[in-house]
């Protein structure tokens, strides 16, 4: 290992990190890390029905929750003259007062008017702090224990045994079959739990199975992860992996794919660096995988948004465009490819030069013109898409100035051509009213007299 | 419509012996329901035919979607009772089916439609126990009815209101219940969403089904709908649309709500539906 000059920390060389990742750090080491690798696959497997039950920050109130119940299970058993650092009876202890902490957010919402975010706030704080007091009185027992419960607010992978990996593997494997078991269940409820409640399911209890399989999660990644952060390894490769899929196993399979490497690449890293918090880490590379997904996801992602808003902008842009050769090629009277300048589009005058380039250059990708240049020409499949457009937006016209009342707001007029939506005896209206005034767009161009 | 006599799903329960007339597939009695102090109805005495299509009409915050949701059991009641074909709700799940409003789900969830529509059977199916293959197609099958089918694949969030409305009605379809209880369907749809709503009400009817809608469309009460009924905060007039929809008792029921402007639009909407039709 190297030292980073005089601050104490020792970073990992290359071939350190390598041979850890490659499970060639020692038994202990590799068992923790299979350990914590299925410990990442629960989380993200059951953080997919927190996420989409909206159920986050009460998983989040739940783990801070467990901090007192972990300091009052080891008092009790020091009382009780038993081994207070038994990892069972802490754990228990974990368990219950989450599940307390959930509970009295739940009675709190339900008898007063306090909405449930308060409340959560509330008792996420008033617990943590209450856990916070119960640790420093057993600090000042002088016991030597406190070391090895303050281990459960941060996560040590480092001090995991291997019995203790083993353990939290087979728990870990069982709140997977467990909710694959309740797979539709769960959909079911995260959907629409109303329409679940009709067909007599029982929507408290399957919510309290989901909330209970993220308890067992918790409690079984105190050590390794932390308290504080666990919830943040069932709730980010959930939410990252919302944008990759708008399928609900895959989303499954991605999000517990993501808890997996992080749990991996976590639990490798924090056995080069025992002075990291090993749940920093951990949660860490779920956040960069979290990063990743925002910006670079297909389909949902930052980039891709941006670029479909890119895009639709050029389809209406072209859509004026087209529309506004028509128009002129109208107004002068002349066939529908005879070349218009864009200084004659009135709307031409605001766009930017990039803008501008972009717009023509999407016309000619598009075939709609003949050159990327002013004047425009529009080729025969561009003057067949100007006479569409112009019908179908003079239709449209026609039609909410007459019944604006409507919905308007439920058309798309960038896709739907009028003729597709409206009754085609409203269609024949419309059009013989513009007929009637001279504004019936003809193939071609303008075949009707021309309107002053 | 000619008179049904063969239906084909569920058997009247007291009717079976000959002794009794069967009872109505819903009957409410002093139905009273409130959130917090407040009672939102009060009183609701209603039975609802067998084979009808059922609107329950009245101005916004009259309890409509209410008095649905506590007759389904998803409000608590202050008190009276509700009987299913003469049984508590608990005995005769399985008949009755649900649509609620559009609004009251993500559509931005991940589950495709023919996932969704899927979902109506998970009452047939119980615990753990995965959706078998003739599940899918009946799925399917509804998906088709409601002119949907080639949306299966579809991820919900890229539907219209109006197929997200057909979506649901496939859904309760696929429950392929006796009763059904749809909550405002044909709030901002699209005309043909519309038809085929009423459509698929019709066929429902004819097959000696029963449907209750919560609806707001005063003009179209007539030509859709059997039996009305009118509430605010209480029933304010209830039974076959001939005798219960008429001008006194909407003027009850919408008080002065029932503005100039009100009868100006439905004006409009009668003509325009005039020109669709």
């Amino acid at each position: 290992m190297t030292s980073l000059g005089g601050s104490g920390i020792t970073w990992p060389s290359v071939p350190e990190v390598v041979a850890v990742l490659l499970l060639q750090g020692g038994y202990n080491t590799t068992v923790v890390m299979v350990g914590v690798t299925l410990l990442g696959i629960a989380a993200g497997t059951v953080g997919t029905f927190a996420v989409l039950r909206k159920r986050a920050m009460m998983s989040d109130t739940m783990s801070h929750a467990t901090l007192p119940g972990i300091g009052l299970a080891f008092l009790a058993a020091v009382a009780l003259g038993a081994e207070g650092r038994s990892l069972p009876v802490l754990l228990g202890g974990a368990a219950v007062a989450g599940v307390v902490g959930v509970a009295v957010v739940h009675g709190i919402a339900r008898h007063t008017r306090l909405p449930e975010d308060a409340a959560m706030g509330a008792v996420l704080s008033v617990f943590f702090g209450l856990g916070f007091v119960v640790l420093s009185y057993i600090q000042t027992l002088g016991t030597g224990a406190e070391g090895g419960i303050s281990k459960f607010i941060y996560g040590q992978t480092a001090a995991m045994s291997a019995r203790d990996a083993i353990t939290i593997a087979a728990v870990a494997v069982g709140v997977v079959v467990a909710t694959l078991l309740l797979f539709k269940e769960f959909r079911l409820v995260c959907f629409d739990p109303e329409f679940a409640e009709v067909q007599g399911w029982p929507v408290s209890a399957i919510d309290l199975l989901m909330m209970g399989l993220v308890v067992v999660v918790t409690v079984i990644g105190l050590q390794a992860v932390g308290l504080i952060l666990i919830i943040a390894l069932v709730i980010i490769p959930a939410a990252a992996a919302r944008f990759w899929t708008d399928r609900l196993w895959l989303m499954t399979v991605i999000a517990a794919g993501f808890g997996a490497v992080s749990g991996y690449v976590g639990a490798a890293l924090s056995a080069l660096m025992e002075r990291f918090p090993a749940g920093g880490i951990i949660v860490l590379v779920a956040g960069a995988l979290f990063v990743i997904s925002l910006f670079f996801a297909p389909g949902r992602g930052v980039l891709a948004g941006s670029a479909r808003l890119l895009r639709l902008r050029l389809e209406v842009e072209a859509q004026h465009v087209l529309r506004g050769v028509f128009e002129q090629t109208e107004a002068r009277g002349a066939p529908l490819t005879t070349p218009v300048s864009t200084d004659a589009l009135a709307f031409a005058g605001t766009w930017s030069a990039p803008w501008r380039t972009a717009v023509l250059m999407f016309l000619w990708a598009r075939g709609l013109i003949a050159r990327p240049s002013t004047p425009l020409t529009l080729t025969d499949t561009g003057a067949a898409e100007a006479w569409r457009q112009t019908r179908s937006h003079r239709l449209w016209e026609a039609y909410f100035a007459r019944h604006v009342a409507i919905a308007p707001g439920r058309v798309n007029r960038l896709a739907d051509m009028a003729e597709h939506v409206l009754d085609p005896g409203i269609v024949a209206r419309l059009e013989e009213q513009l007929a009637r005034d001279g504004r019936l767009p003809m193939p071609g161009g303008l075949a009707r007299p021309v309107r002053e | 419509m000619s008179p049904v006599i063969n239906l084909p799903f569920g058997t009247p329960a007291a009717g079976a012996d000959g002794t009794a007339a069967a009872p109505p597939p819903l009957s409410i009695h002093g139905l009273t329901v409130g959130y917090g102090r407040q009672p939102v109805l009060w009183g609701v005495d209603y039975q609802v035919p067998a084979a009808s299509l059922v609107a329950i009409v009245g101005p916004n915050g009259a309890g409509k979607s209410t008095l649905i949701k506590a007759v389904l059991g998803l409000l608590p009641l202050a008190s009276g009772s509700v009987r299913f074909w003469g049984e508590p709700l608990r005995a005769e799940r399985r008949r009755v089916g649900y649509v609620p409003q559009r609004g009251s789900v993500d559509w931005d969830f991940p589950v495709s439609v023919e996932e969704v529509v899927t979902m109506g059977r998970y009452g047939m199916l119980g615990w753990l126990r995965p959706v078998a293959r003739r599940h899918r197609q009946a799925a399917l099958a509804c998906l088709e009815q409601v002119g949907m089918a080639e949306f299966a694949g579809r991820q919900i969030s890229q539907l219209s209101g109006g197929q997200q409305q057909r979506v649901f009605l496939a859904r309760a379809l696929a429950q392929e219940s006796d009763l059904y209880f749809m909550d405002e369907p044909f709030a901002g749809v699209d005309a043909a969403t519309e038809t085929a709503l009423v459509e698929v009400m019709r066929r429902l009817k004819a097959e000696g089904r029963t449907v209750v809608v919560v609806h707001h469309d005063l003009s179209t009460v007539p030509e859709y709908f059997d039996d009305v009924l009118l509430l605010n905060g209480r029933v304010v007039a209830a039974g076959p649309v001939s005798d219960a929809f008429t001008n006194e008792n909407l003027q009850r029921a919408y008080g002065g709500r029932l503005t100039l402007l009100d009868d100006v639009a439905q004006a409009l909407s009668r003509l325009d539906r005039k020109g669709v039709s």
